[in-house]
């Protein structure tokens, strides 16, 4: 870690920092020390802190707009979009940001996976991240809620009676989640409020996140820990930030796309329509981020188990750390494993593909398959593949596959020849 | 060393200062979760009436209340006799149709899918009665779950006629 022993240099600084040691800390964020391997696929974590910074900058704004109100929420937010100086604007980068943050966010997720970011000892930034993304979940579905279109009021009904599920006191939850008998103003009101609330709960998350992060520092792509600081090593600052930011360019890309030239394709058409608890649209999906999960639900023909499976694939993440039982972190040195992974990116490509056609036939059908092979992936394969797997030999350093050379290739042979005979 | 061991007298102290605080702690927290429940403005529009007059056999309409939508439908001969034939061991929630339309003619129930919330369509799915179409669930002509996730037929409300041509929910 970076040297604690830090003094500023200014009379001032001394001072302060004597006082509350927050030069300290900056000069840790500065020095602290990276792996120099890292690749494109590790700056999704400042990607993500830039995603949370611009939803609550652009929350706040329209915040100032919004009115949350069964009669008024619609057209206040048609006001935005016409009346307000450059609220389509802020609106549609706060609806696209969305979309943004949760693409930034499974990049994230699977990069972790790919490179066993999450195995000891990093699990408690792996379940803070869990954490993190459901409470992005929660913060996404609230904000879908507020235009009080077809799409808000109707996703709002579905996703709050799967409480009802809950044997015995389901309907009393579903009643308080409600505050009437249904979707109605309590219910808006209560999830602007919430919707507000949520990402400073995020932000207090991203803050352990972090600092979880700098207690062992980053993983890397070769996934073994760092031998000698000196030489395996940059201070994150310039190095990172400058490449952090140079990636963080080329999303803003991505980003500017949508917001400039298809502000509307990730949304639905129905949410244009003001709610009407009378007719529910002829198709409901959600947002294309919680697809996977809206296919797992459906596949399951019992309202209870259909539920209780959609949550247990959320939640069985919190426990992968333990259920991959591999030592080796990297994919890259894990043969097996790496087709493996393959396999359940495109399983879960699928469950989201499935999940926006209808719940017949064919489409069920590939439903359940994927629903079960994404359990399968995580309560049996993971398990077993770390005990039969043969790993290829792991480098001495994260520097010798860089600089190459057959010596340290062979001691990183003699390395694996002595962990077997341990 | 033993008097670690024993109870004194601070463990007690400690263990009933803390037994108070969690009582205390439970009785603040209850007015913040009771306020979510209805309040009394959404109680006090429990009930509605609904003229009914002007509906022909086959006909139905759908009326607000509680904020749900309510189907009123007043059935053919056909659909009733459909609903009364069924063997009630076909069912997946097995109710008479004569225990769900007190009047054979009028069928009063939630138009609330019983899986997640969406309404259902009248006049399709598979069994003639009603059809949702969030996730494919099927309904009889009495309101009876024959396919689908759906757990339970469609719910009937509390109900009575006021006189032949009005009907009170609630």
């Amino acid at each position: 870690m970076s040297d604690h022993n830090y003094t500023p240099s200014s009379k001032f600084g001394k001072w302060f920092n004597d006082r509350l040691p927050l030069l300290t800390l900056a000069n840790h964020l500065t020095d602290y020390p990276t792996p120099k391997n890292l690749n494109y696929w590790w700056t999704f974590g400042g990607i993500l802190t830039f995603c949370l910074i611009t939803q609550i900058i652009t929350g706040l704004v329209l915040a100032m707009h919004y009115i949350a109100h069964a009669d008024l929420a619609f057209s206040s937010v048609e006001h935005i979009m016409r009346d307000v100086n450059y609220g389509w604007l802020i609106r549609y980068i706060h609806a696209n940001g969305a979309s943004m943050f949760f693409l930034a966010v499974y990049i994230h997720i699977f990069r972790s996976l790919f490179y066993g970011s999450y195995k000891a000892p990093r699990e408690i930034i792996w379940i803070l991240g869990i954490m993190i993304y459901l409470l992005m979940m929660a913060a996404a579905f609230m904000g879908y809620v507020l235009p009080w279109g077809q799409m808000s009021f109707w996703g709002a009904t579905v996703i709050t009676n799967l409480f009802s599920a809950i044997p015995l006191v389901g309907e009393s939850i579903t009643t308080w989640l409600w505050g009437g008998y249904s979707v109605d103003n309590p219910t808006l009101t209560r999830f602007f409020t919430l919707h507000y609330l949520i990402p400073f709960l995020i932000l207090g998350l991203v803050v352990l996140h972090i600092w979880a992060l700098h207690v062992p520092g980053n993983n890397n792509p070769v996934g073994i820990d760092i031998q000698k600081p000196s030489k395996d090593t940059v201070p994150f600052h310039p190095y990172i930030v400058i490449k952090d930011l140079f990636a963080l360019l080329l999303f803003m890309i991505v980003f500017a796309f949508f917001v400039f030239y298809s502000p509307n394709i990730l949304g639905h058409a129905d949410n244009y329509i003001e709610a009407n608890p009378l007719v529910t649209p002829a198709h409901i999906v959600p947002e294309w981020y919680l697809l996977p999960f809206y296919a797992i639900l459906r596949s399951i023909p019992d309202k209870l188990l259909g539920v209780v499976a959609m949550l247990s694939a959320i939640f069985i993440l919190a426990a992968l750390p333990w259920l991959d039982t591999s030592k080796v972190r990297s994919a890259v040195f894990r043969p097996l494993y790496k087709q493996f992974y393959w396999i359940l990116v495109i399983d879960v490509l699928i469950l989201g593909y499935v999940g926006a056609m209808p719940a017949e036939g064919l489409y069920l059908l590939i439903a359940r398959v994927a629903t079960a092979y994404y359990f399968l992936h995580f309560l049996l394969i993971l398990p077993i593949l770390g005990k039969i797997e043969k790993t290829t030999p792991l480098p001495l350093s994260i520097t010798s596959p860089v600089l190459g050379g057959s010596a340290d290739l062979a001691m990183a042979k003699n390395i694996d020849v002595r962990k077997e005979k341990l | 060393m033993s008097d670690k061991e024993k109870p004194n007298r601070r463990d007690f102290i400690f263990t009933a200062t803390a037994a108070v605080g969690v009582v205390g702690a439970g009785a603040a927290a209850w007015p913040l979760i009771h306020q979510m429940n209805p309040d009394a403005s959404v109680k006090a529009l429990a009930s509605t009436e609904v003229d009914v007059s002007s509906l022909q056999p086959g006909q139905s309409i759908t009326v607000l209340w509680r904020g749900k939508p309510v189907f009123i439908k007043r059935r053919t001969e056909n659909e009733i006799s459909e609903a009364r034939n069924v063997k009630i061991s076909d069912l997946k929630h097995p109710e008479k149709d004569e225990d769900r339309a007190q009047n054979p003619e009028w069928l009063v129930m939630l138009g609330v899918c019983t899986h997640l919330g969406c309404v259902p369509l009248a006049d399709k799915g598979e069994y003639g009665g009603w059809f949702c179409p969030c996730h494919g669930s099927h309904y009889d002509t009495a309101g009876r779950i024959r396919k689908g996730p759906a757990p339970t037929n469609l719910e009937i409300p509390k109900y009575e006629f006021v006189n032949s041509n009005t009907i009170k929910i609630g």
